[in-house]
């Protein structure tokens, strides 16, 4: 059996090293070792459950996942709903501590999105406490719930529209004192279907010659709104989530195959692209916007 | 239904929540998804085909909260494409359309350059969407007269910036020519008890 180490951290700027790690198991039994996980976030849970899905699906049996050590991170992950969706994916039965029936904190927990249904279900679930999180903590308008509501709404069609498998959501807030010294909140969402190129490339594959590639075609459905419906109504989504982040100076990027494309404000450092990334299938998209300062606010 | 003054339109309101939760089984209250957007749409248009035309279908949208691109796109810009090529004609008047309405809309209606005339508060009509300074500019001068009689189109005519303009709008079902050739702002042919 391979082990294979999680960084102490996962999360959006770590989970490429899980990916890479991962990656080399080449079809072996693996555990995956979360004991010394410190922090995670949704997009760290997300991937980690990817990687759990693509280990099965290469060796043919499901990975291991030894917990972390931390109580508050095994609180953490139970509250956001872990536990449910990783006994889908990992072997034996994991033992989180049980959520508590009471209010959560938690913006969104982590949500399977497979059908048109669960994308309601998120919106609907989200709208009712997005509120007073995006306007106490983030200190937004008023609209922005509705905004923010069908950015959820658009990212999540997006895994049904073009992945064809079924894949993941989930957002939460946390204070970045170091990074930012603000508090931001983090959307995560994922799947393991055919990813960017596999979409695209009946239709524009032929177009981009020997360019096409992972990064060809994240350029061509982030930048330029292609998608492989002839419907020109099609390919609103994500330019339309680009547009809505930008304005709150958020960070989006989507990871695909071997690239990532991102669109970032001046606080956060990812390039505009990346090639050449360990392969992983589907699409891991983050958005991470943060709080209005009080000067913005006014 | 005959409207007030005698257009010679079918005027017919529909309320796109009830739609939504008539067509969609009641499980949703927002207006999200491509599929949810499709089926209100399809739910619309089968009650259009029920009217005579020409056809005034005023579609209300105040009970909407929640509306995404995915479904501007079906409902409202597939509504007024179908429009076109539906048999007979159809005219489409938004209600209802309220701030966090816009951004869908507009961003659906630019992209396959299509405009819709929407009130955006009560007894505020707007044309909004794709078109040119030329047309906002006559569409306007029609919207705040409520109808230009046909000896006085020339006047209009002869005052705009861009003459064609007029055409393009009626071509367009932004405004309706009566058989005797005045032409009347969409607003002015919605009855007030819709």
């Amino acid at each position: 059996m391979k082990v294979i180490p999680l960084p102490g951290s996962l999360d959006y700027r770590t989970i490429d090293q899980l990916i890479e790690t991962s990656s080399e198991a080449a079809g072996a039994k693996v555990l995956l070792d979360a004991r010394h996980l410190r922090w995670i976030d949704p997009v760290g849970m997300i991937g980690l459950l990817s990687t759990g899905l693509v280990l099965r699906e290469e060796s043919g049996s499901p990975a291991a996942l030894q917990l972390p050590e931390s109580g508050e991170v095994l609180s953490y992950l139970s509250r956001m709903g872990f536990g449910e969706a990783a006994k889908e994916v990992f072997e034996g039965s994991l033992h989180l501590p049980r959520r508590s029936g009471g209010s959560s904190d938690v913006m969104l927990e982590l949500t399977r999105v497979e059908q048109n249904q669960d994308v309601h279900r998120v919106v609907e679930s989200v709208h009712d406490r997005a509120g007073t999180i995006l306007s106490r903590t983030l200190r937004y308008p008023p609209t922005a719930v509705v905004q923010f509501s069908v950015i959820l709404s658009e990212v999540c069609q997006n895994i049904l529209e073009h992945a064809e498998a079924p894949g993941w959501v989930a957002a939460q807030t946390y204070f970045w004192k170091k990074r930012l010294g603000r508090e931001v909140l983090v959307i995560g969402v994922g799947d393991v279907g055919r990813g960017f190129k596999g979409s695209l490339e009946g239709e524009y594959s032929g177009r981009f010659a020997d360019r096409w590639g992972d990064a060809a075609a994240l350029e061509a459905a982030f930048i330029h709104g292609l998608t492989r419906f002839p419907d020109q109504g099609r390919g609103h989504g994500i330019q339309q989530i680009r547009k809505q982040v930008r304005r709150w100076d958020g960070a989006i990027s989507i990871r695909s195959g071997t690239a990532r494309i991102a669109d970032v404000p001046d606080w956060e450092e990812l390039p505009p692209l990346e090639d050449g990334l360990a392969p992983f299938p589907g699409a891991q998209i983050t958005i991470i916007l943060p709080a209005r300062s009080l000067e913005e606010v006014g | 239904m005959r409207a007030q003054n005698d257009p010679q339109l079918d005027a017919f309101a529909i309320d796109v929540q009830r739609l939504l939760e008539r067509s969609v089984a009641n499980l949703y209250s927002h207006l999200v998804t491509r599929p949810t957007g499709r089926a209100v749409r399809l739910a619309i248009e089968s009650q259009l085909e029920e009217l005579g035309t020409p056809a005034l279908s005023l579609v209300d949208l105040s009970s909407v909260e929640i509306l995404d691109y995915s479904c501007a796109d079906e409902v409202v810009a597939k509504l007024i494409l179908g429009s076109t090529v539906r048999q007979g004609v159809t005219f489409i008047v938004l209600r209802g359309v309220r701030a966090h309405h816009r951004d869908p809309i507009e961003a659906v209606l630019e992209r396959h350059r299509l405009a819709v005339v929407a009130e955006t508060s009560q007894g505020h009509f707007e044309m909004i969407g794709s078109g040119s300074e030329g047309e906002r500019e006559v569409w306007t001068s029609v919207q705040k007269c409520g109808c230009i009689p046909v000896a006085e189109i020339e006047l209009l005519l002869e005052r705009a910036n861009e003459p064609e303009a007029l055409e393009t709008l009626i071509e367009r079902r932004l405004l309706f020519r009566h058989p005797h050739g005045d032409v009347h702002a969409l607003s002015t042919l919605i009855r007030t008890e819709l």
